[in-house]
């Protein structure tokens, strides 16, 4: 894919972390390109950097090597044009549904009468209609990250990035909402990255998986998802979804066992030096 | 965690039942005290029969114009805790803003917190006089710890994803504050003014009691000095009516500006 038909270019990417144990490289010479409305998922084993890349990416991580652009314009810090969705419950509990999806339209000073209009639009989008005057305490799980995946496509961004939004939810909810995303996704035409470690999840929904090594964090593989579209949950239960998960699962076996036994070699070296 | 909404668990509209059992509580605690006196097994030199205290409030009314020295105790305390929530919460934002004003000074403010601050109302009669501005500046001075210290610690406490979202939004500091570190850290600063106003209310009725001028506290000197338990306890209840105010219009304000936790 040529740089100029992508919307999002990360070229490059390395992270450092200075720790008690000496540097830990966390991502390393990590590049890939999204299309404008492609949807791609981030996928690799516990501690292989997907959060680190996501907040790169985000610009809320600074001291990084290489570049990421947003339609050929580079960036190095929050862009108005990323949209963030995180992994942990981020609404504001002061504030109900109807405020908390008008908050980034509040910021860019629109009337109140105006704003409201356009949260109840992306409520509505989400399927939280009869909501709009709830807080966030009186929401469920589930619930509660739909408004925040409003709030955020509320600041109408040109990539919406998401960490492992629904790793907090039941597997039920995790699916029907991945319907939910990808019915968005699909009526918007959203060009989105996916941040996941749930494979089900990355081949629901995506049109092309990256998939990540374990420490440091590098492009293993990126894979073509050719099922049909659109889609639904429904496609989980089909031979080739099944295929697709097989063949990831294959390439993230060994660096999850990777994974784990270098955090297993790494709790005997703490509970050796601590006893 | 599921898809479907949970149901608030809130008391019923109209459930009085807490109410009644915490007044059949105070009217039960209040008919044993009776016994135990009439009994003699408390003396009723030290404590007078809760019947007594009931009719002393007439007398205390009436004779020692309780509303009067009730409004002046409430003033001072609103005026005490109007300062102590400005200069707390603004001295708590510099000290989180500035993070050597913080090293600096919170572990003296927080030792300040523990001190009893009363005795050192002779040096504010030198400073502001007898007068009320010397029982609000003791009340003012006692409270102010806690409410900054509180707002340190709920600026501090305010979840890393929240300032992640006013980051991803690209907001200034100021927006960053207003619009999160604020609203996030209000219940704990609350809790803060709270204990504030507390330590204000004990030091403004102390200092009116130690220097014998102003509201509840001078009365109670003067009904205590006169021997008159009865009405000593009931102006006691007066300096509890206080508090008890207070408490509710807070929670009213804070309801106000934070709807629903």
């Amino acid at each position: 894919m040529a740089a100029a038909d992508a919307i999002l270019v990360a070229d490059k990417i390395a992270v450092r972390f200075e720790t008690a144990e000496g540097p830990v490289t966390a991502v390393d010479d990590v590049s890939f390109k999204v299309r404008p409305g492609e949807f791609l998922s981030v996928i690799g084993p516990s501690g292989c950097g997907k959060s680190t890349l996501f907040n790169v990416i985000g610009g809320l991580l600074s001291h990084h090597q290489g570049v990421v652009s947003v339609g050929g314009e580079m960036i190095n810090g929050p862009h108005k044009s990323i949209g963030m969705v995180f992994q942990e419950e981020s609404t504001f509990p002061w504030r109900n549904v109807t405020d908390n999806v008008a908050f980034p339209l509040e910021l860019v000073g629109m009337p109140r009468d105006k704003r409201i209009e356009r949260a109840r639009h992306f409520i509505a989008l989400v399927g939280l209609d009869g909501f709009e005057n709830r807080y966030p305490g009186e929401l469920s799980g589930g619930m509660r990250q739909r408004v925040s995946l409003a709030r955020t496509l509320a600041s109408e961004p040109k990539i919406l990035l998401m960490d492992e939004p629904f790793a907090a939810l039941d597997e039920q909810t995790r699916l029907l909402l991945g319907d939910k995303v990808l019915q968005i996704q699909q009526q918007l035409k959203q060009t989105t990255l996916l941040i996941t470690h749930n494979i089900t999840e990355a081949v629901q929904m995506s049109d092309r998986i990256l998939v990540m090594t374990y420490r440091p964090g590098k492009v293993k593989r990126i894979v073509d998802i050719d099922l049909p579209r659109p889609r639904s949950s429904e496609i989980v239960t089909s031979e080739a979804f099944g295929r697709y998960v097989a063949q990831i699962w294959n390439d993230l076996r060994e660096e999850a066992s990777r994974g784990m036994r270098d955090e297993e070699s790494h709790a005997l070296h703490h509970h050796g030096a601590g006893a | 965690m599921t898809d479907a909404a949970l149901p608030t668990p809130r008391p019923p509209r109209g459930n009085f039942a807490p109410r009644v059992v915490g007044l059949a509580t105070i009217v039960a605690g209040l008919l044993l005290a009776e016994l135990l006196i009439r009994t003699g097994l408390i003396n009723r030199f030290i404590v007078p029969p809760p019947s007594e205290v009931i009719e002393a409030f007439r007398r205390i009314i009436v004779e020692e114009h309780i509303f009067g020295r009730f409004l002046t105790t409430a003033a001072e305390c609103l005026v005490a805790g109007i300062l102590l929530t400005l200069f707390g919460v603004a001295g708590g934002v510099l000290m989180h803003r500035f993070k050597l004003l913080q090293q600096a000074c919170e572990t003296w403010v927080a030792s300040v917190a523990a001190a009893p601050l009363v005795i050192m109302y002779p040096l504010f009669l030198v400073v502001f006089g007898r007068n009320a501005l010397t029982i609000i500046m003791m009340g003012f001075i006692s409270g102010l710890p806690p409410s900054i210290l509180k707002t340190i610690e709920g600026i501090f406490a305010t979840r890393k994803v929240l300032v992640n979202v006013g980051r991803s939004f690209n907001l200034t500091g100021t927006q960053q504050f207003r619009k999160i570190l604020f609203p996030a850290a209000l219940p704990t600063i609350f809790v803060g003014v709270r204990l504030g106003l507390i330590f204000a209310l004990i030091n403004i009725v102390g200092t009116e009691f130690l220097i014998n001028y102003g509201g509840l506290g001078a009365l109670i000197t003067d009904l205590a000095e006169r021997y008159d338990l009865a009405g000593t306890y009931a102006a006691i209840c007066f300096v509890i009516l206080v508090s008890v105010l207070f408490f509710l219009a807070l929670e009213k304000v804070e309801r106000w500006l934070r709807p629903v936790d």
